[in-house]
């Protein structure tokens, strides 16, 4: 942690997941990932806007945008991928609307592994949400260098 | 009390069609005395937006796996999860999965070390099924707990340890990973979380096949004559041969494992399950890197 605070919707999240029994955990990330809004039309178009996450397991692709200074995670991944799908939503609406130093500087790398979510689906498989965020917050960094 | 077969001429060719059921006869066994089908998906969420009704979910992570040692469930661990699952050791067992299958095998070489005896591949898996159109539920079945006995694993016919690869050299391996994996090209770039190995490459004289090839696109097994051009004339096995196949944690070539010992019917054919993870970090074993598969060598 760098000494600032946790945004409050991530807290929210992690709160909601962690109140939860284990099993009842994976209900949850169902729902979130029921809840991952499609792509805007103008990168549905644009497939090559798009940065496709190796370190999942399942083909997802995400890209962020900065308007106004304001972050916003577009992501997409199939429907045969709900697990994937949900630690897009998750990150997806966690980050929507914060500042550019919010994410980079508020919201820790291992934010993922604090969520109670290892336990109900296993460490290795959080390090696809891990990378993820990484993914997320070197693309808030090459939008402001190249701003 | 064991469930009748799947006479299929579509399986007659392989050398343990017993090892397999179509859809159809899924659909037309469900619910029967003695059949328990089991999902087992490399998607830990897929089995709760809908399975095949009745069916129960074993995770390899969380089910299999010890949670703290790199091994699997003993045989205690074992008999608890069958039990829970309503799995009894004369139950015909049919798993199913997403991805041709890949932890679906996965998980019947599991329950093979622990010497489950009838246990069955859903040919085409999940995608087959859904394909059809077939039903899915999201009710989650509460089986009645089996008696399990308790049956400590047997690794010594199916698995392979590092030692024993490293005792195996000179003889067929088959490294199942991606071709980039196989050479070792880089695949991970500045910033991007490493692959969970120090080394890249692949064990020397293996014959690269990535598990995939087995599986016909509609996620079906290819027949017996296909999977010979694959694995007999392109990666050049012969009958007899000893085989160890490996990936990078063992998932995928438990595929290849079910391919050439159930369908193409090499006797002697183990799973190394350390594979890439284990080899790409062990000090002073011997690697190849590029897309040949070098030479054994001298000890």
């Amino acid at each position: 942690m760098t000494g600032t605070t946790l945004p409050a919707a991530l807290v929210e999240i992690r709160e909601e997941f962690t109140a939860l029994e284990v099993r009842d955990r994976l209900q949850l990330l169902l729902e979130f990932s029921n809840e991952l809004p499609d792509l805007p039309a103008r990168f549905a178009d644009h497939p090559d806007l798009l940065e496709r996450v190796v370190e999942c397991q399942s083909p997802v692709y995400l890209f962020v945008e900065v308007v106004d200074g304001r972050v916003h995670l577009h992501a997409t991944a199939p429907r045969e991928a709900p697990t994937t799908r949900g630690f897009a939503s998750i990150l997806a609406q966690g980050l929507d609307g914060l500042t550019v130093d919010e994410v980079l500087d508020a919201v820790p790398d291992d934010y993922p592994q604090t969520i109670g979510l290892t336990e109900a689906v296993s460490p290795l498989r959080i390090r696809g949400m891990t990378a993820l965020l990484a993914r997320a917050k070197r693309q808030i960094r090459d939008r402001i260098a190249t701003a | 009390m064991v469930v009748e077969h799947d006479t299929s001429a579509r399986f007659s060719d392989y050398a343990h069609p017993e090892r397999l059921v179509s859809t159809d006869w899924l659909a037309a066994h469900l619910g029967s005395p003695g059949l328990v089908v089991v999902e087992s998906d490399e998607d830990v969420l897929l089995y709760e937006t809908g399975h095949i009704p009745g069916a129960v979910k074993i995770d390899w992570h969380l089910d299999l796996n010890d949670p703290v040692r790199r091994d699997y469930i003993d045989g205690e661990g074992f008999a608890r999860l069958m039990s829970s699952k309503g799995i009894g050791r004369d139950t015909t067992i049919v798993v199913y999965g997403d991805k041709n299958n890949w932890w679906a095998a996965y998980a019947l070489w599991v329950f093979s070390l622990f010497g489950h005896d009838d246990v069955r591949l859903l040919d085409g898996g999940r995608a087959a099924w859904e394909a059809e159109g077939r039903e899915y539920t999201t009710d989650s079945p509460e089986p009645e707990t089996s008696d399990y006995p308790v049956v400590e694993r047997d690794d010594t016919v199916i698995r392979a340890y590092k030692d024993d690869v490293l005792e195996h050299l000179g003889k067929p391996l088959i490294d199942v990973r991606s071709p980039e994996e196989y050479s070792g090209e880089r695949t991970t770039a500045p910033a991007y979380p490493d692959e969970g190995a120090l080394r890249a490459g692949h064990i020397p004289s293996a014959a690269n096949v990535p598990w995939g090839k087995a599986a016909a696109e509609d996620g079906r097994f290819r027949p017996v004559a296909e999977l010979d051009a694959i694995y007999r004339d392109g990666a050049g096995l012969e009958t007899g041969d000893e085989v160890v196949a490996y990936c990078r944690i063992g998932e995928r070539s438990s595929h290849t494992w079910f391919v050439l010992h159930h369908l193409m019917g090499f006797e002697n054919v183990r799973n190394y399950d350390g594979s890439w993870t284990e080899w790409g970090s062990a000090v002073r074993v011997p690697i190849v890197q590029g897309s040949e598969p070098g030479e054994v060598p001298a000890r």
